[in-house]
């Protein structure tokens, strides 16, 4: 027996010296250690042996036994150690190969930048307020102090409905009386809305000009509400929306329904002022109109223009899209062309 | 409108470079988009930019004004001559050239008085005449059939002036130029292109921007002279003018000039009539043209022999009146125009003569054999013009003018000054006198302004003297009382207010825009804030999009028009016809409608992107515009589409990506995921009536009993109708407000579990007509509340499963928080919904 146990062990020595894989730890464990493994077994069978031979032989089976198990747990952890170093080394990817294409959503560009804008005039205490596409010739043009063949009717087109004297608003301004009429009571309240919208004009379609555009447009009333508030504060919307050191300009202009009537231009944020294609080599780049509220339209708002006064500013978001972009064709706004709308 | 800088230096010093003028002109309301040199170098000022220009520069030691002294002929070419030419050194310089304006002097010995050109010396840069394009050469030296030459007399193409190359610049001698002087002194020249908004109808002349310059600048305005050397015998009996309607001709002024003489008017008026786009004709007509362009009041000239022949030899009379109906009139453009009965007419006894303050008609115009000149300046109302130019689409410089607004008072100083300016350029005499007859004179603009009202307004304290003088500099006159302004508005503008309130404001604006928007500070709003509330419409709608967009589907913006033949092909064989908000203009006629639903968007922009996309998952949110009986304004619905198209997974490199394309379940999976995203609970599903869908693969969705939308396949005939066969393409269209409305905002979250739970799966076979819905309702209805989760897995067809039925594999979560559950305890449940579903649907365990 005892020899049979001293062969079993140089056997079960051997063999673990060529074990080289998990697998084969594992067949070599369950061989000579496991339950039923030949080491075990012969430890077992200790009981068999004359009374005399059982101490000695157990004492030697269970040394041999504790030296197998020794001499697992190294060959186990060399085995381990070389099969991590194999894996290190052997199992690199091709780390340019691309990834797997993922399936991925998106916003359209101009949701993105109204999400922005909400966001900036949000924070600046804006309420939004949004009004209807289709208009009455009234709200968009005569109540905003822009009569009936009035040379202002000439700065944009419309598009007329079969039904008289229904429009689709050329600009969000009709929400100022709306708005006015709605939030002012009378013109008893203070209000500050913003007005985001589609306006639809009735223009030749190229890169540069649209039939269909969005505006976002902010309105402001109060009792004490000043033309340097309006500078103050479209220099704050333009710090938030292009950097802390957004230097601005404004330049007097004419819109119907403000006096004074001003262009709000930033200095060009793609070429620091210097002059490039986006900007027209001016070094600035329009970004809103605005003025104080006109008094003829404070009055169809419903204030006595003589106690209230007010602002207005108006923008565009695919403009502030494109430049931001470098979009050198708004066309793409509207053609939902997958290829344009993955690039946001 | 084009701004010659040397044309408006006669009316204003200006003593700043050009560059800058042209901002503060823009920061002023008069924007400068475009800066044109003719010859001078581009200023560079300090914080300014300007596109660079590339035009030719003239050297002013190269390019001078020469004199041609003697054209010999040439030896040995017909078609050559040299110029022997002064340019001011201390010999002739011999030239050669072919310019034919040069043949008529050949070998006509020494000419007095010489001939006047721009002469380039060796070295000068100028354009290559010869070059179709444009192309810089330099003079070098270079004999032309053997006889020497270096320099060159110049066309005007040469010197970038125009594209003219037929024969050289000669120039009318001004005793202000000697041989030698740069031609930068003699024709160098900046040209401004000033935007004109409408409010500026004032500043639609060189004079009139002139104005604006000196008050920017603090200058004083020169005027021109209005006054006519008038020996002629009297005006007055010559003619008579009889005004209908004094609203819309207020004032008409009329000067005669007898024995005048038509022939190309001079040097100088061309080439200013060049400058502001003008194509020169003659004297008379040219006069005209320059008035207008110069103070702003358009002319008329009229062939005063052809008025009193149609008068019959008598004294004409003119009238001003409305057209009749059918009336007709032969316009100088050549055009014969059946005249609308808004259009205001000048007119004699015999008929219409010409559309006032527009154009003028063809039989009474100035011909070559023109010697007595009737000259009208007139007075219209504004709106009425634009009217009449739009519904006649006749657009000139005279009528842009009378459209935005000229005043009154502008009518006897265009009138004289035009009539002196065709004595001087015609010959002839000026009759004495002037008719003017004047119904409706325009009221005087008086308006008070307290200075507490610019600092309400503007948010700046300006002092009233300071007010007075900035209004002073635009020709306001103004007297200051204490604190308050009574300022009377200059004859010249029509754009300030005599409503107290408005004229106030429009004061305040000239005020601040001449003491500078830059002036004015940025200040913080000092009032309270009006009360903020939630927009839970607006952050709903959010909401939708940002779990869209999780779900893979990107945001679609389209157009809203649309065309009702487009729509129709929505519904298989066209379906019942229905209201649309229709264009009056559109601008073409697929785009002539507003949609009534999103569907024509999306598959539209499908089709566009299926040229290079075989998978779309794709949505819109917008408005759809439904018009109501009864109702003026449409209704505006808000409207959420989806569109899925095209294999399940994206394909990639990697293999292992199935190519099957997306169905029904698809689709389903996203609604469900946007009523899960919005917390929409205890949606149902039925079978969908949707004309445009598939009948048997699509579901309308409701919730809290409302219908919500419906979605699916879209209907075969559809798809084929726009061409989409191939992959199924799956739809939906959804209220969004219904939608929102069901939104649950502050849904309930539930405790995480803290016993295990058991999980069992059950597999059952059903018939095929049987709904899994109705599967799902009896297993949870057994389960009772220990059943916690029914999710199917697997929906299974064919062997062994008999024809006509379906194995349903559903696993089964159970859990109880009081406890965990035992193995009898779960069995015994197990069993239940077994025999429930054998008793209630024949449903049989799948073995």
């Amino acid at each position: 027996m005892l020899e049979q146990l001293e062969a079993l062990y140089k056997e079960a020595l051997a063999e673990i010296e060529n074990v080289q894989n998990t697998e084969a730890l594992h067949e070599w464990e369950i061989k000579y250690l496991g339950k039923k493994g030949s080491v075990t077994l012969m430890l077992r069978s200790t009981g068999q042996l004359p009374k005399e031979e059982r101490a000695a032989f157990g004492q030697r089976a269970n040394t041999i036994k504790e030296a197998l198990t020794e001499a697992f747990a190294a060959r186990e952890k060399a085995v381990q150690d070389a099969e991590l170093a194999q894996d290190l080394e052997a199992g690199e990817v091709d780390v340019t190969l691309p990834g797997r294409p993922q399936p991925t959503g998106g916003l359209h560009p101009s949701t993105q930048t109204f999400r922005e804008l909400y966001r900036i005039w949000g924070d600046m205490g804006f309420l939004v307020y949004r009004s209807r596409d289709v208009e009455t010739d009234e709200m968009n043009f005569s109540l905003l102090n822009i009569p009936e063949h009035h040379p202002a009717r000439d700065m944009q087109d419309t598009f007329y409905t079969t039904e008289p004297g229904v429009i689709l608003r050329t600009h969000t301004s009709p929400g100022q009386i709306r708005s006015m009429r709605e939030l002012g009571q009378n013109g008893t309240q203070p209000i500050r809305v913003i007005l985001p919208g589609m306006c639809y004009r009735n223009e030749q379609v190229t890169s540069r000009s649209e039939m269909q555009f969005h505006q976002l447009e902010g309105v402001v009333v109060g009792k004490n509400i000043r033309m340097s508030d309006l500078k103050g504060t479209v220099t704050e919307f333009a710090r938030r929306m292009f950097g802390k050191n957004a230097r601005m300009r404004f330049r007097a202009s004419y819109f119907p329904f403000t006096e004074p009537s001003m262009e709000v231009d930033v200095e060009c944020f793609l070429c620091g002022g210097d002059g490039c294609k986006m900007c027209k080599y001016s070094g600035w780049l329009e970004i809103a109109g605005s003025g104080m509220m006109h008094p003829v339209v404070l009055r169809n708002g419903g204030y006595d223009p003589t106690v209230w006064s007010g602002f207005a500013f108006g923008m565009g978001p695919e403009r502030m899209t494109i430049l931001k972009h470098g979009i050198n064709d708004i066309r793409l706004f509207w053609s939902n062309d997958l290829r344009f709308l993955e690039q946001f | 409108m084009e701004v010659p800088v040397s044309w408006l230096k006669e009316f204003v010093e200006i003593d700043i470079p050009v560059e800058l003028l042209a901002e503060r002109l823009t920061l002023a309301g008069l924007e400068v988009g475009a800066i044109t040199y003719l010859g001078v170098p581009q200023g560079q000022v300090e914080g300014i930019r300007w596109p660079k220009s590339d035009h030719l520069v003239w050297d002013r030691e190269k390019l001078v004004l020469g004199a041609i002294r003697e054209v010999k002929a040439h030896p040995n070419a017909d078609r050559l001559v040299i110029a022997m030419v002064d340019y001011g050194g201390t010999e002739l310089e011999q030239t050669v050239t072919g310019a034919p304006n040069l043949i008529p002097y050949k070998e006509q010995g020494p000419l007095d008085p010489p001939l006047w050109s721009p002469f380039a010396k060796e070295g000068a840069e100028v354009w290559d005449g010869h070059s179709e394009e444009r192309k810089r050469m330099i003079l070098k030296e270079k004999p032309l059939r053997g006889i020497p030459n270096r320099c060159m007399v110049c066309s005007e193409k040469e010197l970038g002036l125009s594209d003219e190359h037929e024969g050289i610049l000669l120039l009318e001698h001004d005793p202000k130029y000697v041989p030698g002087t740069p031609l930068q002194d003699v024709l160098g020249d900046i040209v401004l292109t000033v935007e004109l908004t409408p409010n500026l109808a004032r500043c639609f002349s060189i004079l009139g921007v002139a104005r604006e310059v000196a008050a920017l600048l603090d200058k004083p305005l020169r005027l021109p002279s209005y006054e006519a050397v008038m020996e002629g015998a009297g005006i007055e009996g010559e003619v008579s003018i009889e005004i209908q309607n004094p609203e819309l001709n207020p004032r008409f002024t009329l000067t005669l000039l007898r024995g005048t003489t038509i022939k190309p008017s001079p040097q100088w008026m061309q080439r200013r009539l060049k400058l502001v786009g003008q194509r020169p004709i003659n004297n008379i007509v040219d006069v005209t043209n320059y008035i207008t362009f110069e103070i702003g009041q358009p002319l008329h000239a009229f062939d005063f022999d052809k008025l009193k022949e149609r008068a019959g030899g008598k004294a004409p009379t003119i009238i001003t009146r409305l057209a009749t109906p059918g009336e007709t009139l032969a316009t100088l453009d050549e055009v014969t125009r059946t005249l609308d009965p808004h259009n205001i007419l000048v007119c004699d006894t015999e008929g219409v003569l010409g559309m006032g303050g527009i154009i003028g008609g063809a039989e009474t115009e100035i011909s070559d054999s023109t010697r007595n000149v009737l000259l009208e300046a007139a007075n219209w109302n504004f709106i009425n013009i634009r009217r009449s130019m739009q519904s006649q689409k006749v657009f000139t410089d005279a009528g842009t003018r009378f459209s935005r607004g000229v005043h009154p008072s502008q009518a006897p100083l265009g009138v004289k000054r035009g009539i002196e300016l065709m004595r001087q350029t015609g010959g002839g005499q000026v009759a004495q006198g002037m008719i003017d007859v004047y119904p409706k004179p325009a009221p005087v603009v008086v308006v008070d302004l307290h200075a507490s009202e610019v600092k309400r307004l503007l948010g700046i304290a300006i002092p009233a003297a300071e007010c007075a003088s900035l209004l002073k500099r635009q020709g306001f006159e103004v007297t200051v009382n204490g604190d308050t302004l009574h300022v009377v508005a200059p004859d010249n503008r029509m754009d300030i207010s005599s409503d107290p309130v408005t004229g106030q404001a429009d004061l305040v604006e000239e005020i601040a825009r001449i003491y500078g928007y830059d002036r004015i500070p940025d200040t913080i709003i000092e009032d309270q804030m009006p009360p903020q509330w939630a927009n839970t419409a607006l952050e709903r709608e959010e909401r939708a999009r940002d779990v869209l967009v999780a779900l893979g589907l990107r945001e679609n913006i389209s157009y809203r028009f649309t065309s009702a033949a487009d729509e129709a092909k929505l519904v298989p064989g066209g379906g019942a016809e229905a209201a649309y908000v229709t264009l009056a203009n559109p601008m073409d006629a697929e785009k002539n409608v507003l949609r009534r639903t999103l569907l024509i968007n999306l598959l539209g922009n499908a089709i566009n992107n299926a040229r290079y996309t075989n998978r779309q998952l794709i949505y819109e949110i917008g408005n759809v515009y439904l018009p109501r009986a009864g109702e003026t304004l449409p209704d505006e619905p808000r409207r959420l589409g989806l569109l899925l198209t095209g294999p399940r997974r994206v394909q990639g490199w990697a293999g292992g990506e199935s190519g099957e394309a997306m169905d029904f379940y698809d689709l389903k999976g996203v609604v469900e995921g946007l009523l899960n995203g919005l917390h929409v609970s205890g949606a149902t599903y039925a079978r969908s009536t949707h004309a445009s869908l598939h009948p048997g693969r699509s579901a309308q969705v409701s919730a809290k009993g409302k219908a919500l939308g419906d979605f699916g396949e879209l209907h075969p005939l559809v798809a084929r109708s726009f061409g989409l066969e191939g992959a199924p393409v799956l739809v939906g269209e959804f209220d969004l407000d219904a939608l929102l409305e069901v939104v649950q905002p502050n849904n309930d979250v539930k405790p995480l579990p803290t016993t295990p739970p058991v999980l069992q799966d059950i597999a059952l076979v059903v018939n095929e007509t049987t709904p899994a819905a109705a599967v799902e309702a009896v297993i949870v209805q057994a389960g009772g509340k220990l059943l916690k989760g029914v999710t199917l897995f697997d929906v299974y067809r064919g062997d062994p499963i008999p024809d006509g039925h379906k194995s349903l594999a559903y696993s089964l979560v159970y859990q109880t928080d009081e406890k965990t559950l035992k193995d009898e305890e779960v069995a015994s449940v197990h069993k239940r919904i077994v025999k429930a579903v054998e008793r209630e649907l024949g449903a049989k365990l799948r073995a």
